[in-house]
């Protein structure tokens, strides 16, 4: 006896195969069968109705730290997973910085073990690209491949060796495997905590120039055509990157490059206007309003192909102290939705161009399965609420950890099932899974 | 005819026809290395200096052996026993040995070209022995015999090279001399030991070994480096071993039944070539060996002899 | 000398040699090293010549003296070695060493070097077709084919069949001076 199940009435987006339309998704066996105008629904079938939501492909989150191995008291692979899916992410990729990090078979083995046992979102680990994330030596992209891992990143960091970065660059082609680069110079960095302009005035904190993550932008840029190697640019904020991404592109390079929903969504005077809360300490820091302008541009028009959220859990101990010393991160998967649908209701954003950024784009830029709906392929969907008002209470969060600008706020967009391989892995207003 | 080459510094000048005639010449030279005395008055009286600035002790024993086979005087100069410590020029060096007469000084230098440099400066022939990342001609030639030994020709066969190219001057004059000879070149490594441009030598590339020896007549394998210090080009040679090095299991599996298995010495034992491979059936790695002093025979016969290189050596002498 | 005389040549010095063997004992021991390239040919005739008179065909070799010329300096280019091919063991044996013209001495000289480094024979017997005098050095054959005197800028060829010839000869050229 096949097992069914039928998403009903909703307005299935799913920018690659083109439909934006009223459809009734058929799920068999795990399997998508058929997206259809009308489907008679058997008996024994079970059903979400969808009627006045959203069904779309379930979205991947291409930057997450799930902080397991080493720091399980901020999040782990479990409860990372279970953020996910309530923020409609059937898969995310696991970022290294763990503790040890993940530059072995053993970490990435451990990481797809966690996350096969809790059965929520896919995981899909991401190396490191030097060995212990140090910046001197390569990683084994060999071994690192063969164990699972989709792409190579020393997030948290930069690479500060060219060298290093054109040789990673280089033997990661032999792989097929794409590095995702976090961009600052350090030397530029130096002691700043925020974003360097008139509100780092105002407030009296060391700033760091948009300019910072600008040359390295610019020189991983040209060690990709030097070497014809695959970058991502990770969390992109200032409109120097974005414009140097947007050139590199129309020269045909084949770069890609994701933006964070809180560069899109908030600016430095945000920062300035919480009272220094270290809610709004992340690296890279939340920029101007020109950069963020630039960045929402550069989605819309395709010079940033992904929205990933790099969702980076911190304990209160970590956050509640001075913002100089705070640790830099948000917690993202629960809030992307609505943070970025307010995008869409302010009319800078497309519907079907959001979406695609949350499914379509991010499988195309590290070659993943998933982000869309196509027949036979496992079912991994998303069912979204577009006008579901809801506050974000802390405690209701499934992350371990409550870092976010959006504690306490009235949100609207909210994600009410989410279906991975064809199970019903959330269902809001359900008890937890 | 090879004659016109008064020195040897690399085979990417040299014909076809050149290179046939080393070749040629070597099946003798080899003739007279099986016989019970190994010993033939050609080059009597002629002096071949060895001028090594780098460590080597298979190339250098190869052609003093040639040069004594050959009945010539050989003197072998070694850079850490001498003046170069003390701050001697390379073109002063010379001038200095070259009052002593050599007919030919063979010479091996980590700077790409200085052979050349050599070879403008003094009156007599000069063979390089290898010269940075640029050449190894005699390596190169004793490759080719003995691929065309084994093989009956080098007309339309495949042979792959494994490792690190860019930094392998034995690869260089591999790819030159097979080419001439109408074999089909590959070049196989992680993309950071692949040089740019080495299609443009002729050489087809590849990443993935397993394709690279799909079909070949020989595959070659590179001695890998770990120890370059400062800009690594592999994570470990655990990893270039797993992807790259040869193994009975591949072997069996990868190579043709007929593919022969070489390797210019010295070898990483268990980095590229696991013992089981390079003491087996298919590795030709000591005919190569015994092909070199062969091949050396025949470029100091070819050089050290004829009128004209008596001619210079005694005029460069006096000058 | 036209092909008949050659012919006859051959025949009587085939006879020569069988009877000098067998008068001193050497049959057992001979053996016929052709020097490349004038000899090789001129050889393996008399190789099959002697098979038919002792019985026996007699081990045969060849051997190239170009590495042992004492010319190297002096010549044009450097000499083209050819292949020596002696696969027989030297030792004891009644060597006939065989070429085809025998001039200065010279590559007679190189050719016992040669042979000495590949054992002892008990003793060299040289046979050539052509003794045209002019030795510079005091090398004489055992057996002779012919006799003649020619100058300097004479060249003396022996052409064979085997080597391409229409018919065998020995041609006398005078150079002009």
């Amino acid at each position: 006896m096949a097992d069914l199940l039928f998403i009903e009435g909703g307005r299935v987006i799913d920018p690659a195969s083109g439909t934006d339309a009223v459809r009734t998704v058929v799920i068999r066996d795990g399997l998508v069968a058929e997206v259809a105008e009308r489907v008679e629904r058997p008996r024994e079938a079970r059903a979400i109705d969808a009627r006045g939501r959203w069904v779309t492909p379930g979205f991947i989150d291409l930057h997450v730290h799930l902080r397991e191995p080493g720091q399980e008291y901020k999040e782990t692979v479990a409860t990372g997973a279970a953020a996910a899916v309530a923020g409609g992410f059937t898969a995310i990729c696991a970022m290294p910085n763990t503790r040890p990090v993940n530059d072995t078979a053993a970490v990435t083995e451990l990481v797809l073990a966690r996350a096969a046992a809790a059965g929520l979102a896919r995981v899909y680990p991401v190396g490191c690209i030097s060995k212990g994330s140090a910046g001197e030596e390569l990683a084994e992209y060999g071994e690192l491949k063969q164990a699972g891992c989709v792409a190579l990143s020393d997030d948290g960091k930069p690479v500060m060796n060219a060298a290093l970065m054109r040789r990673a660059l280089e033997y990661a082609r032999a792989f097929g495997l794409p590095l995702t680069v976090h961009e600052e110079d350090l030397a530029l960095v130096g002691k700043g905590v925020m974003h360097e302009g008139a509100v780092s005035t105002r407030l009296g904190l060391n700033g760091i120039p948009g300019q910072a993550e600008d040359v390295m932008v610019l020189r991983d840029l040209a060690l990709a055509e030097l070497t014809g190697g695959r970058l991502h640019i990770a969390h992109i904020s200032t409109r120097g990157a974005v414009r140097a991404v947007r050139e590199a592109k129309r020269r045909g390079l084949p770069v890609t490059a994701e933006v964070t929903p809180h560069h899109l969504a908030l600016t430095d005077e945000d920062l300035a206007a919480s009272g220094y809360s270290t809610d709004y300490k992340m690296n890279p820091p939340l920029r101007a309003q020109d950069d963020v302008d630039a960045c929402r541009e550069g989605l819309a028009d395709g010079t940033l192909d992904a929205i990933a959220t790099d969702h980076a859990p911190h304990a209160v101990q970590e956050k509640d102290v001075e913002f100089d010393v705070a640790a830099n991160g948000i917690v993202g998967l629960e809030t992307a939705f609505p943070v970025c649908l307010e995008l869409v209701r302010r009319g800078l954003l497309a519907e079907r161009r959001l979406v695609e950024a949350l499914t379509a784009a991010p499988a195309a830029a590290f070659g993943l399965p998933g982000g869309r709906l196509a027949r036979g392929a496992p079912a991994d969907v998303a069912v979204l609420d577009p006008a579901a008002e809801w506050v974000v209470a802390p405690e209701r969060l499934r992350s371990k950890s409550k870092n976010s600008p959006w504690k306490g706020r009235r949100l609207t967009g909210r994600c009410t099932h989410t279906v991975v391989g064809g199970r019903i892995v959330h269902e809001e207003g359900r008890a937890d899974r | 005819m090879i004659g016109r080459h008064k020195h040897c510094l690399g085979l990417a000048d040299y014909s076809r026809e050149e290179i046939v005639e080393v070749l040629d010449l070597a099946v003798s030279m080899k003739e007279v290395l099986q016989r019970p005395i190994k010993k033939v008055p050609s080059l009597r009286g002629k002096s071949v200096v060895n001028l090594f600035f780098e460590a080597s002790t298979r190339t250098r024993s190869s052609f003093e052996v040639a040069a004594k086979v050959l009945s010539a005087d050989a003197l072998n100069w070694t850079a850490s026993a001498s003046s170069v410590t003390k701050g001697e020029t390379l073109i002063d060096t010379v001038r200095n040995l070259e009052a002593m007469r050599p007919d030919v000084i063979v010479i091996r230098h980590s700077a790409g070209g200085a052979p050349g440099l050599v070879a403008s400066r003094v009156g007599c022939a000069v063979i390089s022995a290898g010269d940075g990342a640029h050449e190894h001609p005699s390596q190169g030639l004793l490759d080719c015999f003995t691929l065309r030994e084994k093989l009956g020709t080098l007309e339309g066969k495949t042979i792959a090279i494994v490792g690190d190219i860019t930094h392998s001057r034995v690869a260089r004059s591999d790819i030159y001399g097979l080419l001439a000879l109408g074999a089909r070149v590959r070049v196989c490594g992680p993309p950071t030991m692949i040089p740019p441009g080495v299609e443009r030598l002729g050489a087809t590339v590849h990443h993935a070994l397993r394709e690279a020896v799909a079909g070949a007549d020989a595959v070659i394998m590179l001695r890998i480096q770990h120890e370059r210090i400062g800009d690594p080009l592999i994570p470990s040679t655990r990893e270039y071993s797993r992807l790259w090095g040869l193994n009975a299991r591949k072997a069996a599996e990868w190579l043709t039944p007929g593919c022969l298995v070489m390797h210019p010495g010295p070898i990483n034992r268990g980095v590229e070539l696991e013992p089981d491979v390079a003491d087996g059936a298919r590795s030709v790695i000591l005919d190569q060996v015994e092909n070199g002093v062969a091949v050396r025979m025949a470029l100091l016969y070819l050089l050290a002899g004829g009128p004209e290189a008596a001619a210079e050596a005694k005029t460069s002498a006096r000058a | 000398m036209n092909a008949a005389e050659i012919d006859r040549a051959l025949d009587r010095l085939a006879a020569e040699v069988a009877a000098r063997a067998r008068a001193e004992d050497g049959e057992k021991g001979l053996a016929i090293v052709g020097i490349r390239r004038g000899g090789v040919h001129l050889a393996e005739r008399l190789r099959a010549r002697l098979a038919n008179r002792i019985g026996v065909t007699p081990p045969a070799g060849t051997i190239d003296i170009a590495l042992y010329r004492d010319d190297l300096d002096e010549k044009g280019a450097v000499p083209v070695v050819g292949p020596t091919d002696v696969r027989f063991p030297v030792d004891g044996k009644t060597i006939l060493l065989v070429d085809d013209v025998l001039y200065t001495g010279r590559t007679v000289r190189a050719a016992l070097d040669e042979l000495v480094d590949f054992g002892r024979p008990r003793r060299v017997w040289l046979l050539v077709l052509v003794d045209r005098g002019g030795r510079e050095l005091p090398i004489a054959a055992d057996f002779v084919g012919t006799r003649l005197s020619a100058a300097p800028q004479d060249d003396v060829q022996v052409r064979l069949t085997e080597a391409g010839a229409a018919a065998d000869a020995v041609i006398v050229t005078r150079r002009p001076s």
